[in-house]
């Protein structure tokens, strides 16, 4: 076969490459379209209860009235803050945690049964608790959201720490490194991939610890929207607030992501 | 004086169940300049002793000199090469053959210099930019060679380096090997179970025997293949007798109850 023959082969398979990726994002788009006018058209004929379950239009009149007034921005922005800070802390702390296990082989053993029984409690269930220690406030929120994160890193992390291939380890003995060289030029890199997939799990659980923090302490962000609505019926509202939160909770996992290329090369 | 002295190495491996003899009283000694083959069945702790000459392992009982100096834990007077290359995938070629040198603080330009020019011997300086997963098993055994002898040590201690390659790319790393070792004068040990590599690439040969591991029989190259390319070796007439004294020397080591 020429080069010519080939060349064509190319283009044609490069064509069928970008035709499926097209016919893919199409069903996309017309999925979502479907189901917001099937929403809305079940709503205005009331086949579902428009008190309850609300129809979009009406959620966008309420999403541009909160955005008028300030509100919908002042509950987004504390609960993104709280959000962030919590995956942040639960994060760092979680591998920190886990590097200190990999230090010392006795601390990782002492340490062993407190974790197991600290990860299978539901650190949500912590909240009152919290709450009562440090006030109703941000700090018992962010506090949530990054206990909630926290154990199962430091568990995740260290077990990627402990299972780097041990010859790697031993390249850098043999040229005389000593513990902490080993940890940053081998098992902190080699555990990258596994940090970046905590972090797509911690972008969801912060987001529950902070939530469920708002529901208790009942003041602002997007968890009080919803607690809100929820007790004075106005459903529209609870809805508006579930849309912020899948918007910004994907944002974040998108920003993971983004991360796993800058860091995971080869 | 020799360059590298055991004196009276024993190791016992201890385990929960039971403790385990691995090496029991050996004593060597190589001279500047020289191959040394160690060779000997599965269990025989040859990959224990090597670790015990680098520094990387303590032995139970006896000591390990290299030039009169004591050997108490590994770094720049030796260079170790794995079964495997492990290079570090997330590094490139060039950052993982320096790596020796940032460990022991001594990346100079001249030194990065001189390590490139090393590479480049090897025929691998178009792919310094690369990583390793984009490298074949060859090239990357090439470039752990090159991370070794960066650091420009005494010795040279090889783990069955071989091991893991195909047999045309083992023939050929193996003259490399043979090639760049004798250039820059280095000492080495290769710890190996293949009786044909041990032949054509070393001066001498000690043969271990297993549980625990002691010292079997020493054998001496004939100086005709001593200075041939191991391929070369392995064509000589002389080779095959060789081949068949310790063949079956090997044999009887593996039969024989301990």
């Amino acid at each position: 076969m020429n080069n010519l023959q080939l060349d064509k082969q190319h283009q044609q398979y490069v064509k069928k490459l970008k035709r499926e990726k097209y016919e893919i994002v199409t069903w996309q788009i017309f999925i979502l379209l479907a189901f917001l006018s099937l929403w809305e058209l079940a709503g205005r004929l009331t086949w579902i209860d428009p008190l309850l379950f609300s129809y979009p239009t009406k959620i966008a009149s309420l999403f541009l009235t909160k955005l008028y007034d300030g509100s919908l921005l002042l509950h987004t922005s504390v609960t993104l803050l709280e959000t962030v800070a919590g995956f942040m802390i639960g994060t760092v702390l979680g591998t920190a945690f886990a590097a200190v296990l990999w230090w010392s082989r006795k601390a990782s053993k002492i340490s062993d049964p407190y974790l197991v029984v600290l990860n299978s409690m539901p650190k949500v269930a912590l909240g009152p608790i919290i709450i009562v220690a440090l006030g109703p406030g941000y700090l018992s929120i962010i506090t949530m959201g990054a206990s909630i994160s926290i154990i199962i890193t430091t568990l995740v992390i260290y077990h990627a720490f402990h299972t780097v291939e041990p010859n790697y380890i031993k390249v850098i003995r043999s040229f005389g490194g000593n513990k902490k060289q080993i940890f940053r030029e081998v098992i902190l890199p080699a555990s990258f991939p596994a940090i970046i997939s905590t972090l797509k799990v911690n972008v969801g659980l912060s987001w529950v610890g902070v939530i469920v923090g708002e529901f208790l302490v009942s003041k602002q962000g997007l968890g009080y929207m919803i607690i809100y609505g929820f007790q004075v019926f106005n459903f529209t509202l609870v809805l508006l607030s579930l849309f912020m939160i899948a918007i910004f909770s994907s944002i974040m996992y998108l920003g993971v992501e983004w991360l796993e290329r800058k860091l995971i090369k080869h | 004086m020799s360059f590298l002295q055991l004196n009276a190495i024993s190791h016992v491996y201890l385990t929960e169940s039971a403790a385990k003899e691995a090496l029991s009283d050996l004593s060597f000694s190589i001279a500047e300049g020289e191959f040394v083959s160690l060779l000997g069945p599965s269990g025989c702790g040859k990959s224990t002793l090597l670790s015990i000459i680098s520094g990387l392992l303590q032995p139970t009982e006896g000591t390990v000199s290299l030039q009169n100096k004591m050997i108490q834990s590994p770094g720049e007077r030796m260079g170790y090469m794995l079964q495997q290359d492990y290079l570090f995938p997330w590094k490139t070629i060039e950052d993982n053959c320096y790596i020796g040198l940032k460990l022991l603080n001594k990346l100079t330009p001249e030194k990065k210099e001189i390590t490139l020019a090393l590479l480049d011997s090897m025929g691998l300086s178009d792919v310094r930019h690369a990583y390793p997963d984009q490298l074949s098993g060859g090239m990357r055994q090439r470039v752990a060679l090159v991370r070794t002898l960066a650091t420009d040590p005494d010795l040279l201690l090889l783990d069955e380096p071989f091991s893991a390659l195909d047999y045309q790319t083992k023939l050929k790393l193996e003259d490399l090997v043979f090639q760049t070792l004798k250039a820059h004068q280095k000492t080495a040990i290769l710890v190996t179970h293949d009786i044909g590599e041990a032949i054509a690439m070393s001066d001498r040969i000690i043969l271990l025997s297993p549980r625990p591991g002691k010292i079997a029989k020493i054998f001496q190259v004939p100086s005709q293949l001593q200075t041939l390319l191991p391929f070369e070796a392995r064509n000589d007439p002389v080779f095959p007798e060789n081949f068949q004294m310790i063949w079956k020397e090997l044999d009887s080591l593996e039969q024989s109850p301990t």
